[in-house]
Formats: C-alpha cells, structure tokens, sequence
C-alpha cells in the first residue's frame, strides 16, 4: 500500500495554470474554492483532447470516434462510483450539478411518495439549492417543511433531531455548510432518520471536494455533488441514489437515451443510469470530472482534509486578532471546513471584498445563497474565505493585512 | 481609476450621511433593497408645490450604496418633482465619478431606483 504524503501546497500550485495570473499586478490569492474551484491542467487537458480527438456523439454510435467517447465518458463514471465507494455505477446518475441532482429527487421520488401533510424535514443552514426544490414540492403537494435549529457556534441543535423527525418522510440536509464550513455528523443524523422511517438526502457540494466521502458507509438515501468545486469543470454534476430507489422512480426529463423502446403513444425506459439522463450528455465536462477524480485520489482525500484543516486552524487563530471581526462557524477545526464566514465592523462586506481584490485576493462577500441562514445570524452579508488544496498559510497572513488595510481606508 | 473606488468624498458621505434620518412629514416614504448584496435604503420626500421640498434617507449597506444615496439627496432636493420622476441615473454615477463594476452597480443605483419607484410607482428602470 502507497503510503500517501501530506499535500504540498507549491507543487499543487503548479498544476494550475490559473494560479500563475496576476490580479492587479499582485499574484491571484483565490479564497472561492467554496464557490467554484480551480482546474488543474490535467483536467483541461483531457477536455481538450476530446474535443481535438474524438468529439462524437457517444452511446449507440458504430464508428471509433462516438466508441472512444462513449468508452471515455463511461469510464469517468466508473472512477467517480468508486471515488464515493458505491455498491454499483448503476447508481451513479450525471446531472448538471448538484442543483439539478436535488430537482431529479424532487420531481421524481418526491412527487410520487411525499403526500400532503408528510413532513419533509431541512435545517437552517441549507444552501437555496436544498430549500428552494423542497418549498417547491411542499406548495405543490400539500407537504410540510421543519428545519433543524442551528445553536450560536453553527452547530446543528441535535438533541432536538429525534423530536423533530415524527412523520418525516425525508431528511435533507448539507454535508458542509458553504457559509459556516459546518461539517455535519451525517452518519449519526442518517441513523436517527432511519429509526424514525425517513429517507436522508445529503447535499454533499462542499463534502466531496473536500473530505473522504463513503456513500456506503453514511447509509445515506441520495447524495447529490457538484463537478465544478472539486477541481472539474461545471456542468457536471452527480446524483447516487440506492438502486432500488432509482428503480422505482418515474423517469425526469424525457427524450432521447433514457428510453428502451418509444412507440407512437408509449414508451419505455432505459436501464440505469442513463433512465435518469435524457439528451445528448455532457461528455467533455463527464470526462473532465473522471480526471478530477483521478486528480484528488491521487492527492488522497485525507490529505486534502488534513490540509485544510490546518489551514482552517491557522485562519482561525490569524483572523480572530483582527480587532472587532465577528467570525461565524465552530471553533472547532475538527469540525470546521475550508470555509470561514466573517463580518468586520463598519465595513460591508461587498466593499471589503472590493478592497482586498485589490490586492489579488478573491473572496466572496454576500448571503452565500443562504439567506435563511443570514437572518438568523442577523447580518444582512457576510466575507467568506474558503481553502482548497491549492491555498497556503502565506495566503492567510495575505488576506489578514488586506483586511487591516480595509480598516485603515474606513476608519 | 479603480484606486478612486473608496475615494475620500465617497467615504466621508459614508461615514457622515446628508439629510440622513426620518422625515416625520413626509409625503412618500419609500423603502428599496438589493436582495442580494443586503443593502437597504427607505426614501422620505416632502412635497411642496410641485417641488421636491425636502428629502431625507436612512439605510444600510455598503459604503457605495449609502454614498450614493447621500450625494443624490443633494442632487434632488429643491427639483421639480415632474423632472425628478425621470431622474437620470447617468448624473448620478457621474456625480459618484468613479468607475463602477457591474457587480456593485446595483449597489450605486439603489438610491435613484428607489427615487424612480417613490415617484412612479415602479422603477421604469433605464436599461443600460
């Protein structure tokens, strides 16, 4: 067994081609990973080379090039079922992103089995991206939404989970809170929701790029992830569901490649995955994801954990001297991702973001597409910092003194 | 030109807003928000023979919102009303007179949309 090394941040850096921009005239110190993540070269490689190589239409063609794609975009699948560890690549469905991974259970599962008055139970902390589906559907059906109370360090309040969990028919909650960098206890909250006869659907965009995620060993229902935040391109996303769940599901978009057989008036549906994925896919952004994978494995995804979890430590300890700053999210680097949501007195958030780009520093400044979150925090904003692979503790000190520069120009 | 961003005019109408408060008389209060930046405004005009006789704001948000409010309070005050429900947002930004990002415009033009909203009753916002 390869013995895997802790990540040195210098030679990540140079897979990135992005990285070697200047800002400004200042070196990019990229804070958005939360947002969207970098690509390495190898993953804009490949996409490249598809298109210079063998751009074809994949699945059902006879010629080498449409074989080769199909071959390609299939293979990416493979490695990104075994990246979550699941049982088959039947269970691995590409979607857009995670948005549209969560609509697929929406409009599928959820319009078939959540009736009115079911329960669909959702936190605090949630991206808009699983509430906004979840409203939806609850208008739609007559459902009832509960959300999971989050305590002052952004901590899910669990000793409340097993009263909040009578008549929930589905659980949907966030690995990683993109505004907190809350890691939630998803194993434990999975068993509860089970106990109580519920199904758990886990927003995992800001878990996969960033922390060994075993889909198998969470016991979770459904997961849905994004491509684009760990280090793939966008317009790939993944939803894994148990197969048997994704049997029993009504198709979601019709059209052409999620059908067996159409007739004039029927028809019938394809095995899985491609039941589920209708119209000619995203093939490059596929075959890019299956680099990303093989991009991260080949870091390991304890080291990736590992180094963010320091670099989250030192951002903590660094940015709490910073006389006034109010900092959002658990103390906790055990359980505190690469994302640290901040305000600092008297400066909005939108201009501190504005000054520091100044220096090359890019992070964002907004309500993080948590808007429900921002009301309980009471903050109209927040600045958001978030780590990834690439980042280093140099950049920390960077964004600290950008941060007193800030002070100096509004004080 | 990016370095004029925080320059000391805007800042100082940051720090020390005009005509900021609530007019207890007004005659059109109106309230206006970027929903996604979280900048707030609410607009007090006090009419006074077809003229715009007295104008406050109060709000929240970022420095070039509330910068921006401030300047056009001074712009308006005293104007035909019939004049101001037109308002061009041009000689506002020209007045801000530094260059504004896409992503902030909306902050800059909080203050003149809430203006168009108070005195039409929707923003007929100019396209630009």
């Amino acid at each position: 067994m390869i013995q895997a090394r802790a990540i040195n941040a210098t030679a990540v850096r140079a897979d990135f081609p992005i990285l070697g921009r200047t800002i400004n005239g200042k070196p990019l110190i990229y804070l958005d990973s939360a947002a969207t993540s970098q690509k390495p070269a190898a993953v804009i490689d490949v996409m490249d080379d598809y298109y210079r190589r063998y751009n074809a239409n994949p699945h059902r063609g006879v010629y080498t090039i449409s074989e080769e794609a199909t071959a390609a975009y299939e293979s990416a699948r493979q490695r990104v079922a075994a990246f979550i560890n699941a049982t088959s690549v039947k269970e691995v469905i590409f979607t857009r992103n995670t948005t549209e991974a969560i609509n697929l259970v929406r409009y599928t599962w959820g319009r078939v089995n959540i009736r009115r008055g079911d329960r669909i139970l959702l936190t605090e902390m949630e991206h808009h991206s699983n509430l906004v589906p979840w409203q939806l559907l609850a208008q739609e059906v007559g459902a009832q939404l509960e959300f999971l109370r989050i305590d002052d360090q952004g901590l899910l309040q669990l000793d409340e989970l097993e009263a909040r969990l009578d008549g929930v028919r589905l659980l949907a909650i966030t690995h990683q809170s993109n505004t907190l960098g809350t890691i939630n206890p998803i194993k434990a909250i999975t068993a509860a929701a089970h106990r109580a006869g519920a199904l758990v659907l886990i927003d995992g965009a800001q878990a996969v790029p960033h922390m060994p995620v075993d889909v198998k060993d969470l016991d979770v229902d459904f997961y849905a992830f994004s491509g684009h935040k760990m280090c793939g391109p966008t317009g790939i996303g993944v939803l894994w569901a148990r197969r048997a769940l994704l049997e029993a599901m009504p198709p979601f978009l019709g059209g052409g490649d999620m059908i067996k057989r159409v007739k004039l008036h029927e028809a019938s549906w394809n095995d899985l995955p491609w039941k589920f994925e209708a119209g000619t896919p995203a093939v490059a952004e596929g075959i890019g994801l299956g680099a990303a994978v093989d991009y991260l494995k080949n870091l390991g995804m304890d080291q990736v954990r590992t180094h963010e979890r320091t670099l989250v430590d030192y951002a903590l300890e660094k940015l709490q001297e910073i006389p006034g700053i109010v900092l959002y999210g658990p103390r906790d680097p055990e359980i505190h991702g690469g994302a640290i949501s901040f305000t600092i007195p008297d400066i909005h958030p939108h201009d501190l973001a504005t000054l520091v780009d100044r220096d090359g520093i890019a992070v964002r400044a907004g309500h993080h597409c948590t808007q429900p979150l921002m009301d309980r925090l009471g903050v109209p904003a927040t600045t958001r910092a978030s780590f990834y692979i690439y980042n280093q503790p140099d950049e920390v000190d960077q964004l600290v003194s950008g941060i007193q520069k800030a002070q100096k120009v509004f004080a | 030109m990016g370095d004029d961003l925080y320059r000391e005019q805007i800042l100082e109408h940051y720090k020390n807003p005009h005509h900021f408060g609530e007019l207890a008389d007004a005659d059109i209060t109106q309230e206006g928000d970027n929903p996604l930046c979280g900048d707030v405004i609410t607009l007090y005009l006090k009419l006074d023979d077809g003229k715009l006789g007295d104008v406050s704001f109060r709000g929240r948000g970022c420095a070039i919102s509330q910068a921006s409010a401030s300047m056009l309070t001074d712009m308006i005050v005293g104007r035909p009303v019939a004049e101001l429900k037109s308002f061009p947002t041009k000689d506002l930004l020209e007045e801000l007179g530094i260059q504004i990002s896409p992503a902030r415009m909306k902050c800059a033009t909080l203050s003149v949309n809430t203006l168009r909203v108070a005195l039409n009753g929707d923003s007929h916002e100019e396209e630009d």
